[in-house]
Order: structure tokens, then sequence, then C-alpha cells
């Protein structure tokens, strides 16, 4: 471990920091260029001349563009989003809860998602072109094809309404104890976990495969290894960053996508929470949550990159 | 053989004989199942309500942008909590008229235009003080305030002057208005203390339900107000709760899981799998919302009518009805009004589909080429439906319609009451005044039909002002006529509200003012064992 592979890491979360700066001056100039005058949109129906000068004071519009999204992104690295247009509510303690409700949904789908769909993937290749791979392939393409809420209206059919096992409204809030919470959150993170799975999963598989036509497998078949122990001894680890990739790509998804399982199970998560504050034109809101979104799908690129990086012997040990 | 039916079926209310034992026995009697089980519920209501236990419901129309401030309510979710935590002067009777709250009585000066409500005494607010009319006052002065955005500003406006008297509140209005009580009855008037002044979504006001949880866009809940002034009557549950699912199928999925107790919206095509559930039931009510294709008066081609005359002929409201709704509703009569209006005159004839009356008067119009109809999903549930429905019946009088389906976001702001030929909704009004008052007065800001007619607009404010009733109900009457006759609005039909109750939930009581029994569902109702 020595200073290329550091320096490489601290590039790559330097230009991912340029990275957020410019996706926050692009969301700040979309939400800048959208038709139509805030304090108009404020006011609405009811909007005096008098009130309107009042408001845009108030808010701060007659200030040049780039003062205020200087103000803007001053504020942020603060802490402080703002408040909200609609209901005048701080944002950052609204998207607090939502995110943590977000946040542990995603990481229960992701528990079960990810070792599940890479230990098929490993099943698949032992088992490659037979009967178990097809299977599994079949299946894991199956669920992925279902519309998510199809899957999720199944769900609810046999688990809340014929075996009424779970419940099928998963409402939570910072009081629900843990084991409750859990409970709640079973059948959207089932849902989830098979809409995710078949592209992890399929991944791993091509990825392995690809390297089980190396030289070194084939060595590793001569001395006599157990089938299972060449791919995780020996395909599996060299198989690793483009199978990290996808499965930060899923967890992205996972948490920024999941507005249509929210919506049915009734859990109260940020995708809602957008979709309820775009329909009102609530700018301040839709700006922090689509800053905190590319924050996410930022960050969990950085993490796959160095991930790769780290799994990389080349890199790892030079010469 | 009556009494001993009585008897058994007290037994059951009161919860010493089952529900199946004593259907056995009426069948012993001879009795028929359905009559055995309305007999039942009656000594149900008769035993009067369970205390205790949870009731909840799952409804529709819910965002995490909503307030407590009941000055911002707009959506189904807001309205029904704040039935739970709030009251008004007034509220609408479920046979009509109105049922008195806090205000007491309210009577008025011989021209309509001075109202003097007698505040009731003795009645609590959550935080322990009692209302006076100087609350109401405060009230009723922020919400008449452009300021605060209310949403019943506009039902406000035509008032002068509040002030308290003694134990009374005295209103005087700029012109007569016979309908004042009902103007009172608007949702979002709920008394606050000091009028909501200080902290508007503070959430105490008087009603049966003290608020405990506040999750807008996501549950809202409630715990029985010790103090509440008419306990017999409303607050049986020991604590309410709202849980907003938007989603219809997960809506249903709650009910049959036992989640919820009540939902609101069940939609109209799955009405009749719901029926054949164990213990649901359907509550239906029909209102005065209905579902217009609006045309505009003063926009070609529609200024013509005998255009407006073909396209409404071109209209088959029975297979609308029937298609769209599957029942549930009532059809129109291209006036804004039905029977479930006050003082509405019963002897309108039906307009009926006639392609060869519509196709003539069409010829005579003179116009030719297609009309471009507007819609959208959100206009009203199947509007796209019935657009393409009103295209096929059109096509049978020679009518060329164009369909032109919008986005659902913005049809508000860029569509309905903008484009001259679009469909849309109307909840309805308490009474028959504040309809047209609201959407065909030559100045509103609604008049979505562009229906701009002096004489119409005279007679709306003749009918106001008359405190004599048979007066009113005839210039009521020929409003109507004209309406239906030279209008922009083409009604296929009524809808009724759709609800759905779970297992063991008593009480509920059809009114035709709003959805989930006016609001009061969660106040009335009760879970029997």
């Amino acid at each position: 471990m020595s200073s290329p592979i550091l320096r490489l890491v601290a590039q790559r979360i330097l230009l991912g920091l340029v990275l957020l700066l410019a996706v926050s001056v692009l969301i700040f100039a979309g939400t800048q260029i959208l038709p139509g005058d805030v304090a108009q949109a404020i006011l609405g129906q009811s909007a005096t001349p008098e009130a309107l000068t009042n408001l845009r004071e108030q808010l701060g519009l007659n200030d040049p563009a780039w003062l205020r999204y200087v103000h803007w992104l001053w504020g942020i690295l603060h802490g402080d989003f703002g408040t909200a247009q609609s209901s005048g509510l701080d944002i950052a303690s609204s998207i607090g809860t939502r995110l943590k409700n977000t946040l542990f949904l995603a990481a229960c789908a992701a528990v079960v998602a990810v070792p599940l769909a890479v230990i098929l993937g490993l099943i698949a290749v032992r088992y490659r072109n037979g009967f178990v791979d097809k299977l599994i392939s079949g299946l894991a393409l199956a669920s992925t094809s279902f519309p998510e809420f199809f899957i999720g209206y199944v769900l609810i059919f046999l688990f809340a309404v014929h075996w009424q096992i779970f419940p099928s409204i998963s409402t939570v809030d910072d009081s629900t104890p843990f084991l409750e919470r859990l409970q709640a959150v079973v059948l959207p993170a089932t849902a989830l976990t098979l809409v995710v799975l078949a592209h992890m999963m399929r991944m791993t598989r091509a990825a392995i495969l690809n390297v089980m036509q190396s030289a070194y497998i084939e060595t590793a078949e001569l001395k006599g290894l157990k089938p299972f122990d060449i791919i995780r001894k020996h395909a599996f680890p060299n198989a690793i960053a483009p199978v990290v990739n996808v499965v930060m790509l899923n967890l992205a998804y996972l948490i920024v996508g999941v507005v249509v399982v929210e919506v049915i199970f009734v859990y109260p998560g940020m995708g809602q929470y957008l979709v309820d504050h775009v329909a009102k034109r609530d700018v301040p809101v839709v700006q922090a949550v689509g800053l905190i979104f590319a924050a996410v799908y930022i960050t969990l690129n950085i993490v796959a990159d160095i991930a790769a990086i780290v799994a990389n012997p080349r890199l790892r040990h030079p010469k | 053989m009556s009494n001993e039916l009585d008897y058994l079926s007290r037994r059951v209310a009161a919860g010493k004989l089952s529900r199946r034992d004593f259907l056995g026995r009426a069948a012993a009697l001879g009795i028929t199942a359905t009559f055995a089980n309305s007999l039942l519920s009656s000594a149900v209501r008769a035993a009067g309500p369970v205390k205790g236990g949870t009731l909840k419901a799952g409804l529709q129309g819910g965002e995490s942008t909503n307030s407590l401030d009941p000055a911002t309510f707009l959506s189904q979710v807001p309205f029904a909590f704040g039935k739970c935590w709030g009251e008004t002067l007034v509220e609408l009777a479920p046979g009509g008229g109105v049922e008195y709250l806090i205000a007491e009585e309210i009577g008025s000066s011989k021209d309509a235009k001075t109202w003097t409500m007698k505040i009731r005494k003795g009645v609590q607010f959550h935080n322990g003080k009692e209302v006076t009319p100087d609350d109401v006052v405060a009230t009723l002065k922020r919400h008449s305030d452009e300021k605060s955005k209310s949403g019943a500003l506009g039902v406000l406006k035509s008032i002068d002057t509040i002030k308290a008297d003694g134990g009374n509140v005295v209103v005087t209005l700029k012109d007569p208005n016979a309908d004042m009580p009902y103007l009172m009855a608007d949702y979002h008037l709920i008394i606050q203390p000091n009028g909501g002044m200080d902290k508007p979504d503070a959430g105490i006001g008087t009603g049966p339900y003290k608020v405990t949880v506040n999750q807008p866009g996501v549950k809202h809940g409630g715990e029985r107000f010790a103090n509440y002034w008419q306990a017999d009557k409303y607050g049986h549950a020991d604590q309410v709760e709202i849980v907003v699912v938007n989603d219809p199928t997960a809506r249903m999925a709650a009910l049959q899981g036992g989640q919820v107790n009540m939902i609101n919206r069940v939609e109209p095509k799955i009405v009749d799998l719901v029926k054949r559930l164990p213990g649901v039931k359907i509550r239906a009510a029909s209102g005065r919302g209905f579902y217009p294709f609006n045309m505009f008066c003063d926009t070609a081609p529609f200024d013509n009518n005998d255009l407006r005359m073909a396209l409404k002929l071109a209209m088959d409201r029975e297979e609308m009805l029937t298609k769209i709704l599957r029942g549930y509703g009532e059809v129109g009569n291209d006036m804004p009004v039905n029977k479930a209006y006050p003082l509405f005159a019963g002897d309108f004839e039906q307009r009926k589909f006639d392609p060869e009356k519509a196709s003539a008067h069409y010829k005579k119009s003179g116009h030719s080429g297609s009309i471009l109809l507007r819609t959208s999903d959100v206009a009203f549930p199947g509007a796209v439906d019935a657009a393409q429905l009103y295209q096929q019946s059109c096509a049978k009088a020679g009518i060329k319609i164009e369909i032109k389906r919008e986005p659902g976001d913005g049809y508000w702001t860029e569509v309905w009451n903008k484009q001259p030929f679009s469909l849309s909704y109307w909840g309805g009004r308490p009474t028959q005044d504040q309809m047209y008052s609201t959407a065909y007065l030559s100045t509103a800001d609604w008049n979505d039909t562009r229906w701009k007619r002096p004489d119409f607009d005279k007679m709306v404010l003749a009918a106001r002002g008359e405190l004599d009733e048979a007066k009113r109900k005839k210039i009521y009457r020929d409003m109507g006529e004209i309406m239906r006759d030279e209008g922009g609005l083409i009604v296929p039909f009524f809808n009724q509200f759709v609800d759905a109750t779970g297992k063991g939930v008593e009480g509920w009581v059809d009114n035709p003012a709003q959805e989930l029994s006016n609001g009061h569902a969660l106040i009335e109702c009760w879970l029997q064992a």
C-alpha cells in the first residue's frame, strides 16, 4: 500500500467533490430557468403588487443569481437547507427522518439482495449451462421483468391479505421499535430485492465466467481443486471490480429510485417527499433533495471506483 | 314472534348471543336472512355506541406538504382530520339543513343582512380554555383576511363587519344572503383559540379528539378529549388514526388485511368484487359532486347555442353512468345542481341522448370540421374513457370530436378554466346559491364556462336575498331551466361518494355533503366487538 494507490484514491475523491459542485450549479441553474416567478408561485391568485414586492425582498430575489447561489451553498455546507415554501417547515429536519427511513429500507434490501445475488451467481457459474444455472437465471430475470408495482401487489395479496403474516402498510416513525420496524419493511424490502437481484446476479456470473477462461484456472483445475473452491478462491477475487460496480449502481437505485414501492407500501421515504414537493413547485425542497440524491450517486460511484482500484493487484503491488 | 325477535336481537347487540345463532333462530321463525340482518343492525344502533378501541382510516388525499392550519386545508386527509380535532359554528346535517355546534342558534334581521349567532357556553378547547365570542370573531377575521390565504376567503367576501356582542357574534353582510348559516359550515372555519392568530397550525380546537400524532403525508392521530361537550354523540373510540394511503389497491388491501377500519374512494370498477368480501360494507352516498364537460360560451365555436345544444344532445348519459361509474351515481341534466340541494325543484324534463336532434342542431349551427376536447386522468377517475365514449356517441350524430390527452401535472393551471372545451369536476356546494356564485356569475374567478349573462346574475342575487322559500324555489327553478337549455356545461352524471368499512364498524350515517359521512366517520362510528 504505497503512494500510487493513495494518490489514485485521493484523486477520485477530489474528482467526486468537483463533480458534486458542478451538479449543485446545474441544480441551482435548472430551478432558476424554470418559467414563472417564485414569489408569484407562492402567492398564487391572491398576488397583489405590494405583496409581490415584499415577498421578493424577503426571499432575496432581487439579488443577482450568483450571490443567491453562494448563499444557498453556504447554508447547505452548514446543514441549513432553508424552509419549505409549502408548509413552512425546516427542510433539514423533515428530510432527516425521511432519509433515515429510506436508508433503512435500502440497507435491509441490500443486506439480503447483495449476498444472495453473489452466491446465486457463484452457483450459476459452478453449474453453468446446466439446469440449475438456467433455473436461477430464469427466475431472476422473470422477477426483474415484472414491474415493481406488480411484485408489490402480489406480495401484498399473499402475505398481507391471504395469510395475513405481514402488514401491507409499512408506516414507521421515530418511535417505532427496531423489531417492529424490521417487520414493517419485510414486504417492501422483498419487493426491492426481487427487482435488483437479476442485474447483480447476471453480472457476477458473466464476470466470473470471463475469468474462468484464463490459464491459471486451468492450472487450478489440473492440480485437483474442487470446482467450487476454484471459483471462490481464484476466479471471484479477480472478478470483483465489475461486480462491485453493478452492486453500487443497484444500491444507488435502492436509495433514489424507489418511489413506486414507497407509494404501494405507504412507506415514508424520500421518493414520496420529493414527488409531493415537485407537484407543489416547492423549489428549495426539490433543490435539497436533488443535491442529496446526486451526492448519494457520486459517493457510491467513488466507492465502486476505489474498490476496483484496491482490488487490482497491479496497483496494490507496484513494482 | 316479533317480540321474540326483538328480544333476541337485543341479546346479540349486548353480546350475549352470537350473530350466527340469531340468524338460525330467526330462520326457524320463518324470517329471511336479509330481513333478520337488517333487524340486527337497527338493534345494534339502538343499543348505543360502544366506547373504546382504536378506529383507523386509510385515506387518499394527503401530502407531505399538508399543515394543521385550517386555512390551508385542501385535500381529503386534512379535511377528515380537521373534523376530529376541530369544530365549526355549524355543520351540514345529513338530511339537509344545519346542525348546531359552537353556535347554539342563528337568527337574522328581516332583510337577511344582519345575522346574530348565539355562542354555546361551556365548550372547551383542548388547552382548557372556554370558547368565547371573541375567539369566534378572531377566527372569522383571520379567514376573511387576504393574507391568511384561507380556502374560505371566497365564502367570507360578502361579510362587511364582524363583532362580539355579549354572548353573541353579530355579522353584517354587504348584500342580503338568506343562506348565511350555510357559509359558516365551511370546513376551513374551525374555531381556534384567539382565531389561531398566535399559532395557526397548533391543532387546538374543540373537537372530540386531541392531536397526538401529526406527520403530514404519512399519519395523523388523536386521543379522546376528556372534556368534550357532547361525548354521547361523537368520539366513541379511545383513539383515532388516519394513515395516508394514496394507492387504491394498497388501500383496499389494508382494509382487507384488517390494518384499517375504513377507506375512502373505492374505485367503482372494483365495488362489485369488494361487496363479496366478508365483513366489508360499501358506503355509497349520493352527493352534489359532478363531472362536467365545460364549453366556453364566449369562444367560437361554442358561442353558438345550437352547437352547444347539439353537443348536449349527443351525450349518452345512461351509457356513461353504467360504463364510467358502474351505476354509482345518477344521470345529470346539464345544470350544476341536483336533488341533493335544498330548494331544488324536481320537475325538470330529463335530457336524453338524441342523435337525430343533435345532428339537426349541429347542421343549423353551421359548424364544420372537428371539435377539440381536452381531457386528462386527473380531471376525474375515468375521464379519458369518458372522453372516448363521448367521441363515439357524437360520431352517431355526425359530430367529429378530436381528443387531446393532457398531462395530469399542470392540468388545473393550464387547461381547466383556460381552454374552451375540457373535462373537469366540481365537488358541489352546500346550497344552490353557493354553487351558482362560485362558477356561474359573470364576475366569478372560476367561471369555467364563461357564462356571462347580466340577467342571470340578477336572478342569483335576487334569490340570495329572498327569505320567502317558495319564491326562492321558483327563481332557482327558472335558473336551472336557463342553464340546462343555454348554459355551457354538459353534465353526464353526478357521482356518489363510495367509501368502505371493515368488520365491526357501526354507526355510519350517509351524508350527501362530503365523502366519509361529511368527514364525520371517524368521530361518529364505533367498533362493535
